[in-house]
Parts: structure tokens; C-alpha cells; sequence
């Protein structure tokens, strides 16, 4: 067995999430954010590993 | 994460190299052009800064866990030397723009505390036990590496149920979260960097390079895609909280019960959980992540073809134990590699600092425990 299989498996991985992700929720453009945070005028809302809940 | 990326390596040597080769820049175009429309032109973007580091991680051989190893064993400076570098120029541009836009930009800032040194001197130990840190373990997995591939599932079920419990942990004693700020922070910050440097050249071995073409370029480049992340998302280079937040994405889906989590039933967490992972920035920077270090790995001539090693029971027993604390250890730790120690650095937080110093003392238990897991390959 090779490399192949094992990152491919990683690759099944990602995209079996995605897939699983999709089907219980579904992103709309329409109410992205700007491209930028930077100049954007918004607070940051983004989940981050340093942050406490409140 | 294996060999770089060489000017000799010649497309034309293999048939249909050049074909592959073209494919996978075309699907990885196509797919950040498919998460720009149909998500969002900041996801979008984000996806490609998150293939980028998996490009540059796999493709330069710069990473975490490894130069830690190589500091430890062989007194090999120049991985380390490369992260405070990196760490260095991020922090000349960050610091100066989150003090100009505190409402747009945050840096990744977070308390000292007992649970917080702990987790870091643990997730110290299991980075050296899997060899892999948290984007370590994203890139040797998109590359093919087994172990990682297997830690990997155990990672996010550690850091969702580390950030699970993560209110009690705190609740054990922190400090309020202390911060180097503006230009006296960016001084303090480098300067420190500086004193870390000149630590690691004390004790680095006679005769070695002290920092490589390759590590220094790596470092350049890891710096302008931490730098684009900030920019683009209004938030460090984060890794943990995806990988978190998809395992508790599952045990939702699966029927269970977040509202006894603190941290999982608050407003930010519960609107993040019902929204799609394409609108969550660590998870799409560790999706491409994975994405870029496969696209290195397939574009390499033979990468893939090279057998798998073979490791005895305990060493998957390990492995699976250390994914798991790697995890939970890193949320208690308020980051990893990437979230406490470079961006928190990065971003003034001192907490980044008490990281790097519980989990470099980790690794040195890490390093001894890991042959005795039977984590050195035997074929």
C-alpha cells in the first residue's frame, strides 16, 4: 500500500465533510461579508481558537 | 511532509506529468472560484490563503514539531530560527494594524492560566509523539501520511470536547488577558523574539547552517499568507477551532445535546454551527490546507508511489490517544502551534509566549516517548 491511498482517504475526508455540511446547511452569497475585514467598517465575528464564549 | 519542490524537476521526464500538473492548478482554481460564488468572495479568498499554506508548508518542508525535534536532537537551529522570523514579520504589520483598527481587526489574544500552561505543555508532548502539530497534522495528512491521517479524526473530537469543557478549565484560575499593544508592544515583541533567537544560536550546535535559504524562505512566505488571513478575515491564522467545530457539527447532526456546553450553546457558537463550514475562516484554511499539501504531494514525481511504513499496535493505540489530546489539550491551551504560539506572538498576546516555553518543555518528554510508542518506522 502507498501514499496514494492514505491521502487520498484524506481527500474523501474533506470532501465527505463538505458534502455532509452542505446537505444540513447551505451558504448564500447574498449575505456574505466584504471581501476585506480590513476597511470593511465591521466588527470580527469569526470563531477562533483563542476566544472564550463570551 | 517530504521532499521540496526542486528546480530540476523536469515535467516532461514522467508521461503525463505536465497534464497532472495543469489539472491540479485548474481544480484548485475552480474550487476557490466556486466558494467565491456561491459562498462568498471572503471565503473564497480565505480558501486560497489556506491552500497557499498547505502549498508552502508541504512544498518548503516548514513546519512546527520537526524543527522543535531537530532543535532538541541535533541542535539544529534553523526551522526555529525560520518560525521567529516568520513570527517577527507578521508582527511588524499586525501589531501596528490592530492598535489603527480595533473595530475591524482582533488579534489572538487570551488569558494565562493554569489550564491554559498545562494544555500547551501537553499538546508540547503529543506534537512530538505524532510529529505533527496543528497545521502539521492537516499537511502530513493531505500528503499521505497514515499516522496523521488516523490522529486527525481524534484531533477534532479533542478539541470539541476541550472546548466543551473549556468554561471549567478557566474557571481553575486565570490571569486577565494581557497584551503587548501598539509601537511599545511591537519594540517588546521583537525584542523578545530577539532574546528567544539568541537563546536558540547560543545552544545550537557548531557547524550547522544556522538558517537556510529554504527555512527563510518559507518564513517570508508563511508571514504574507498569515498577514493576507488577518486582512481578509479580521483574525489571525487559526487552526483548532475548525477542526472543533466540525466534530461538533456531527455529534449535533447526530441528535446530541449542546446546551450544557458553555462554550457550544453561546450566540457566536450557536450561529456557527447552524452555518455552513464554507463561512468559517479555520475551517477553510484547513481545508485548503489538507487540499494544497495533496496538490505538493501528487505534483511531486513519486510522492505518492513511496510505500507505506509500518508501525506496531501501539503505536496506532498512541496515536489515536495523543489526536485526541493534541485536541483537547490545544483548546484548554487557547491554541496551537498556529493560534497561541504564532499568532498569538504575532498579535501581542503574552500568552503566546507562555505557550512556547510550557510547550517546548513538553516536547523533550514528547521526543523520549515516542520510540518507546513504537512511533519510529521500522520499514
Amino acid at each position: 500500500m502507498t501514499r496514494a491511498f492514505t491521502a487520498s482517504l484524506a481527500l474523501v475526508f474533506v470532501a465527505g465533510l463538505i458534502g455532509f455540511d452542505l446537505a444540513n446547511a447551505r451558504p448564500n452569497p447574498y449575505k456574505a461579508p466584504p471581501a476585506f475585514a480590513l476597511g470593511s467598517g465591521a466588527v470580527p465575528t469569526g470563531g477562533f481558537c483563542g476566544a472564550l464564549p463570551n | 511532509m517530504s521532499q521540496a519542490i526542486t528546480a530540476g524537476d523536469r515535467i516532461d521526464d514522467v508521461p503525463g506529468m505536465g497534464l497532472r500538473r495543469s489539472g491540479l492548478i485548474l481544480v484548485g482554481l475552480v474550487l476557490v472560484a466556486l466558494v467565491g460564488l456561491f459562498a462568498g468572495a471572503r471565503y473564497g479568498m480565505l480558501l486560497l490563503v489556506g491552500l497557499g499554506f498547505g502549498i508552502a508548508l508541504e512544498g518548503l518542508r516548514f513546519g512546527f514539531a520537526g524543527p522543535w525535534r531537530a532543535m532538541i536532537t541535533r541542535r539544529e537551529p534553523s526551522g526555529v530560527l525560520a518560525q521567529l522570523l516568520s513570527i517577527a514579520l507578521v508582527s511588524i504589520v499586525a501589531i501596528p494594524l490592530l492598535a489603527s483598527n480595533p473595530g475591524e481587526l482582533v488579534g489572538a489574544q487570551a488569558p494565562i492560566g493554569f489550564a491554559m500552561v498545562g494544555g500547551a505543555f501537553v499538546f508540547g508532548i503529543c506534537m512530538q509523539i505524532v510529529l505533527g502539530c496543528g497545521s502539521g497534522t492537516l499537511v502530513n495528512a493531505g500528503s499521505g501520511n497514515p499516522v496523521s491521517l488516523l490522529a486527525l479524526p481524534f484531533f477534532a473530537l479533542g478539541s470539541f470536547a476541550g472546548a466543551y469543557h473549556l468554561i471549567w478549565w478557566t474557571d481553575l484560575g486565570s490571569l486577565p488577558v494581557l497584551t503587548l499593544q501598539g509601537t511599545g508592544g511591537l519594540v517588546a515583541t521583537l525584542a523578545l523574539l530577539a532574546v528567544a533567537a539568541a537563546i536558540i544560536l547560543w545552544r545550537a550546535a557548531p557547524g550547522v547552517p544556522r538558517l537556510n535559504r529554504r527555512h527563510a524562505i518559507a518564513a517570508v512566505v508563511i508571514a504574507a499568507l498569515a498577514l493576507g488571513n488577518l486582512v481578509i478575515a479580521g483574525q489571525p491564522w487559526g487552526v483548532v477551532y475548525g477542526l472543533g467545530l466540525w466534530a461538533a457539527k456531527a455529534y449535533s447532526a447526530m441528535g446530541g445535546d449542546l446546551a450544557a456546553s458553555a462554550f457550544w450553546s453561546a450566540p457566536g457558537s450557536a450561529e456557527r454551527l447552524s452555518s455552513s463550514i464554507l463561512t468559517d475562516y479555520t475551517s477553510l484554511t484547513d481545508i485548503g490546507i489538507i487540499a494544497g499539501a495533496f496538490g505538493v504531494a501528487a505534483w511531486r514525481r513519486g510522492a505518492l508511489a513511496a510505500a507505506l511504513p509500518g508501525y506496531p499496535a501501539r503505536a496506532w493505540i498512541a496515536t489515536i490517544i495523543a489526536g485526541f489530546l493534541l485536541g483537547y489539550s490545544s483548546r484548554l491551551a487557547f491554541g496551537c502551534n498556529v493560534g497561541a504560539f504564532f499568532s498569538g506572538i504575532s498579535t501581542g498576546s503574552l500568552h503566546g509566549w507562555v505557550w512556547f516555553v510550557a510547550a517546548f518543555a513538553g516536547a523533550f518528554f514528547g521526543i523520549r516517548l515516542r520510540p518507546l510508542l513504537g512511533l519510529e518506522a521500522r520499514s
